[in-house]
């Protein structure tokens, strides 16, 4: 490519930009107003992944040993356990500190008075890897010898995988949903520019003007609007983020949540506005002026 | 060179535009295309400009056969011609010179080039004092003249004028004839489609006259034969 050619589609694009304001700014509006929503209900993915991880590994099986073993013949039983298959780490806790800590959780220790830690059992804290394949982990455990019973909330780690993967594909069909309408928006956007320039395009048909060099300075538009797009929603969603991660989240009873601080997913969330910004202004401008390219 | 080898063409809607039409313009040749409306000059300019392609027969337009070429090759033919139409199709927002450095400069020409051809070509159409105008500031005849530069500004083998005086006064008219003469003469092959009988007559050149989709004479004489 020629240096000034290239010079001629910077130009042009951005003439252009400025020739349909209206126009440029309605498309950058849409393109801030998708990327916007995607970012959120990709940041809030983001988050829930992250909230479901650290439960996750706070989830444990609570797997009881045999009263008929001594505390050695117990301990000895950790080696068997973490070589059960998605088993993390074993952590045994002896029949007393298990008493203890049980005690500990009342107030009034009258209610005790007369038991002692002979009513309870060793047992071990079993840790998983991966909260999905806790059923196959407790079956597992229940075969191990010298383990009496297990205790798990099935229940809870179903909860878990259920909102992750409705989170996950509601996040990505938006995802699409919108790339998809950005991508329309844009190209009917850069339509009208191209109606509004026909008789343009049309002399630079007839004097032998080709394809390539027609279509640029609409790409160039389209690339410059949708980056434009995309640094605008990258800046107002970081504010978004803190605003919400500060005041809702923290600031409304749900300290318990950890949210992920915005500059650990800055990068990323920059590449894929960058990205889609470039994409929908590229794509959504070659699209527009095909048409007009035909004769 | 044009030529039109046994052409025919016909439209989706069964409309048959031209049946069997040939004939050849060379080099250097001035030549008026005549005929009533819907005898087939436009189907004859949309053939020459790669607009359409013909259902059957061959046609040659600077060597190159818009039958059988590839489509990416149409710039380039386009750029061996120049058209100029009744309406002129002037971009409003751009001055003269702007006008006439457009069509240099969608074909990729450099600046040195276009700031040397332009004033060269707006002085021939005689708009030297005129370039920084707007189009809608200038007259009918003055706006046809600035599409006649921009067709020739690229230094085209063949000029094609589709109606060229339709909407200008007869005075007027005379003018820009003139002035596709005068260019004819620097060596520049000229098409003149028109309806305008004493302007054709009025200049001794060859006249195709069409009726039909078929060619009803071809003449040196400069006569307006058709009508006889």
């Amino acid at each position: 490519m020629r240096g000034n050619r290239f010079g001629y589609y910077i130009r042009e694009g951005v003439s252009s930009i400025f020739s349909h304001g209206f126009m440029s700014f309605a498309s950058v509006c849409i393109i801030v107003a998708c990327l916007l929503i995607m970012g959120t209900f990709t940041l809030i993915a983001i988050n829930v992944d992250n909230i479901i991880d650290t439960m996750e590994s706070q989830n444990e099986l609570m797997a009881f040993v045999d009263d008929t073993l001594t505390e050695e013949q117990a301990r000895g039983l950790e080696a068997t356990i973490e070589a059960v298959p998605n088993v993390d780490r074993a952590v045994f806790i002896t029949r007393e500190r298990a008493w203890d800590d049980f005690v500990e959780t009342y107030e009034n220790p009258r209610f005790f008075e007369g038991l002692d830690a002979s009513v309870t059992r060793d047992r071990y804290v079993v840790y998983l890897d991966d909260i999905a394949l806790m059923e196959e982990t407790y079956n597992l455990l229940q075969d191990v010898p010298g383990i009496d019973w297990v205790r798990a909330h099935l229940e809870i780690s179903d909860g878990f995988m259920r909102i992750r993967n409705v989170v996950t594909l509601v996040s990505m069909a938006l995802v699409a949903v919108l790339f998809v309408i950005s991508l329309f928006i844009m190209s009917n956007t850069i339509k009208l520019t191209t109606f509004e320039r026909r008789d343009e395009i049309a002399i630079m048909k007839m004097v032998g003007a080709t394809s390539t060099f027609i279509r640029w300075p609409f790409v160039v538009q389209g690339l410059i609007l949708g980056l434009i797009g995309s640094l605008v929603s990258f800046t107002m969603e970081w504010g978004l983020y803190q605003v919400l991660a500060k005041e809702l989240i923290s600031g409304a009873g749900f300290s318990f949540l950890t949210v992920i601080p915005f500059y650990k997913v800055s990068i990323p969330i920059l590449l894929a506005f960058g990205a889609v910004g470039l994409g929908v202004g590229a794509i959504g401008s070659s699209l527009a002026i095909k048409n007009y390219l035909k004769v | 060179m044009v030529q039109f080898t046994d052409v025919f063409k016909s439209y989706e809607n069964g409309t048959k535009a031209l049946r069997g039409i040939s004939f050849t313009i060379n080099d250097g040749e001035f030549v008026f295309l005549v005929g009533p409306s819907g005898s087939g000059k436009t189907t004859i300019i949309k053939l020459l400009t790669g607009e359409i392609a013909p259902t059957d027969g061959t046609v040659m337009v600077n060597d190159y056969n818009m039958g059988t070429m590839k489509f990416s090759k149409m710039p380039y033919m386009r750029r061996t011609l120049g058209v100029v139409f009744q309406d002129y199709r002037l971009i409003e927002d751009k001055t003269v010179y702007e006008n006439v450095a457009f069509a240099m400069r969608v074909i990729g020409a450099s600046g040195k080039e276009i700031r040397r051809r332009v004033p060269y070509v707006l002085e021939l159409v005689g708009l030297d004092t005129r370039t920084r105008r707007k189009p809608h500031e200038l007259s009918g005849g003055e706006q046809q003249r600035v599409a006649i530069a921009r067709a020739l500004v690229n230094n085209p083998r063949l000029i094609i004028a589709d109606e060229p005086t339709g909407n200008l006064d007869p005075a007027r008219s005379l003018e820009i004839m003139m002035l596709l003469q005068k260019i004819n003469e620097l060596g520049t092959t000229v098409l003149v489609v028109t309806h305008e009988k004493e302007l054709v007559e009025s200049f001794s050149k060859r006249v195709i006259a069409i009726d039909a989709g078929r060619i009803i004479s071809d003449g040196m004489d400069g006569y307006y034969s058709y009508e006889r």
